[in-house]
């Protein structure tokens, strides 16, 4: 299943840009008029005359080889301009996802054990924060910390593990505030629901203590709409990673991808739709295998519902 | 749900509407307004706006607020509110096109997988899950690519995208509601599966429709904004919500956040009343079906 909806999200990315208005020979030479011969060249080398599937097919082979193809506007190849940027967008998204694990389920397990002031309070902040899209909470973000308290840098990359840790944090933050408010209250309702049960009632007025209840009855049966949660909006910061690093200057995939749309730089177009829908795709898969490890009663290959 | 389908003509419509939106609360009935309040500016606002939305005067650049230009000048010396007002167009229009088409064929392709099962559930429903491994805005992006950046390629992107979302919800409400007796019983009375379809199974599962399109305006709205955002979406100089944050974003460092955040409060304020209604909206329709 995984090896065939990459396979067609291949060919729909191919497709569409090979049905984009344009003539590659003229793209390839930068729009300058080329000799017959050397059209002739061209064509012969990137297979410009062959149909349609068989473009596809020396196309998907060479992806496989890992070569993607040569940027036009940079003349690189497309795989070392994706390596070189790859670890700015993982490390973005790996820290995004991280406080919204901690942060989201934190917040979400004591506000659901603990009715009152602070999960009131939580519910009203997170309704409001997932609300705010990635752009906006960035350039809040960006005029409370950097400009005003001046306790984070705004814009820009590090240069050493620290440096980074400090440039990261706005840009991990707002990518993660809109679905740290959504984790949060799913993991908040969740937990609110499990704690009701009777079984949990039981297990209380017999004495048992509190951390063994919530550990053992709680959270272990909350754990499942919390990882369907957290797996689905952590799989979607992939694309909204793009948003946030243009807002924060960053050099990632994403900014690089809309950069490379504007300058009709198809190559790289294709190799970074194609490396984040595989990240996607990988994503998903890893929650649904995570689902059979929480969850004894679902095999693999048949989604937890 | 079932039992008490009102007789056609018991109830008219609008009383009708009126008691699903009562329903909802006071924070439904604040969100109800917001949301109208918002499609009228998106109907006039361009014929509201003060100034001329367009006209830059590089004198008044980053200008403050002063009397008569409420919200201040932006950082080519346009009026700020003048711009909010004409912006509101493209920024509840292009999410209202996108909701619109994308529930309309989502809903299509779910009333077609539940009724005829079998094959053509096998082909919509593996389609989708293929589509699902595109995220919005990857394909906008990919759309402006191929396309060219704009507005429409960009709506037309995220309505594709965001059909698995809406089919796979109403696709399970429609196979409930295609095992229902009464379903059954117009089949033996010799009814067509056309007029069952369109005249009692989808108005039965209409207030899911309803609540699902209400959440699904504020992603298009979040998602075309951030397209626009990023320079893929509408193109200026005209007035967006997106386009004036990324144009005005300088203006954070600079000291003069005021006119990127008033569009940011906008986009905020809308999506947070979607969220609210649709929340309920879509409790209710849960609530009704059981």
């Amino acid at each position: 299943m995984l090896v065939a909806s990459l396979l067609v999200a291949s060919f729909l990315i191919f497709a569409a840009l090979y049905l984009a208005p344009g003539n590659p020979a003229a793209s390839l030479s930068g729009g300058r008029p080329l000799p017959p011969g050397s059209i002739r060249i061209l064509d012969a080398r990137y297979h410009l005359n062959e149909p349609f599937l068989a473009q596809y097919w020396y196309w998907l082979d060479n992806v496989l080889h890992g070569n993607l193809g040569i940027s036009i506007v940079l003349r690189e190849n497309v795989s070392t301009l994706i390596a070189s940027r790859i670890w700015t967008t993982a490390g973005l998204v790996l820290y995004a996802s991280l406080v919204i694990v901690v942060l989201g389920v934190g917040l979400g397990v004591v506000s659901g054990l603990r009715p009152g002031r602070l999960d009131t309070t939580t519910l009203v902040v997170t309704a409001v924060s997932a609300a705010v899209p990635a752009f906006i909470a960035a350039i809040v973000l960006i005029l409370l910390f950097a400009v005003k308290l001046r306790w984070f840098p705004a814009l820009g990359g590090g240069t050493d593990f620290l440096s980074n840790v400090r440039h990261f944090t706005l840009p991990a933050v707002a990518l993660a505030a809109a679905s740290l408010a959504i984790v949060a209250r799913v993991t908040r309702a969740a937990v609110r629901e499990e704690g009701d049960r009777e079984h949990v009632q039981a297990a209380v007025s017999r004495g048992i203590p509190a951390r063994y209840v919530i550990r053992r009855h709680i959270l272990r049966n909350a754990a499942i709409p919390i990882t369907t949660i957290s797996g689905i909006t952590i799989a979607s910061l992939i694309a909204v990673a793009a948003v946030v690093e243009v807002a924060f200057g960053l050099n990632g995939l994403g900014a690089y991808l809309v950069q490379s749309a504007e300058n009709k730089d198809l190559a790289v177009v294709q190799g970074i739709s194609l490396v984040l829908v595989t990240a996607f795709v990988v994503v998903n898969l890893l929650v649904d295998v995570l689902y059979a490890v929480l969850d004894p009663r679902v095999t693999l290959g048949s989604r937890a519902q | 749900m079932s039992a008490a389908v009102p007789l056609p003509g018991a109830v008219s419509r609008h009383s009708q509407a009126w008691a699903v939106l009562r329903a909802t609360g006071p924070a439904g009935i604040t969100s109800a307004v917001i949301i109208a309040a918002a499609t009228f500016l998106a109907i006039f606002g361009p014929l509201l706006a003060p100034y001329p939305p367009n006209l830059p005067n590089l004198s008044l650049a980053w200008v403050g607020p002063t009397g008569g230009h409420l919200l201040g000048y932006d950082f080519e010396g346009r009026d700020v509110l003048s711009r909010l007002l004409a912006g509101a167009q493209t920024a509840v229009l292009g999410p209202l096109a996108v909701v619109i088409v994308s529930m309309t064929a989502g809903t299509l392709l779910a009333v077609i997988a539940a009724w005829r099962r079998g094959a053509s559930d096998a082909v919509i429903s593996s389609g989708l899950d293929i589509l699902f491994a595109f995220p919005g805005i990857l394909l906008a992006v990919l759309a402006a690519a191929v396309f060219g950046a704009g507005l429409l390629a960009a709506a037309i992107a995220l309505s594709i995208a965001y059909l698995p979302y809406v089919a796979r919800v109403l696709r399970g409400a429609a196979l409930k509601e295609r095992s229902q007796p009464y379903v059954a019983a117009l089949e033996v009375q010799g009814a067509s599966a056309r007029s069952i379809c369109l005249r009692h199974l989808i108005p039965n599962i209409a207030p899911l429709v309803v609540a699902q399109a209400t959440i699904l305006f504020g992603y298009a709205m979040v998602d075309l904004a951030a397209v626009s955002f990023l320079g893929l979406g509408v193109q200026p100089p005209t007035a967006n919500w997106g386009v004036m944050i990324s144009e005005n974003q300088t203006g954070i460092l600079q000291g003069y956040p005021l006119p990127a955040l008033a569009a940011g409060v906008c986009i905020v304020v809308v999506v947070i009343a979607v969220n609210v209604l649709g929340e309920r909206l879509f409790e209710q329709a849960q609530a009704d079906r059981r």
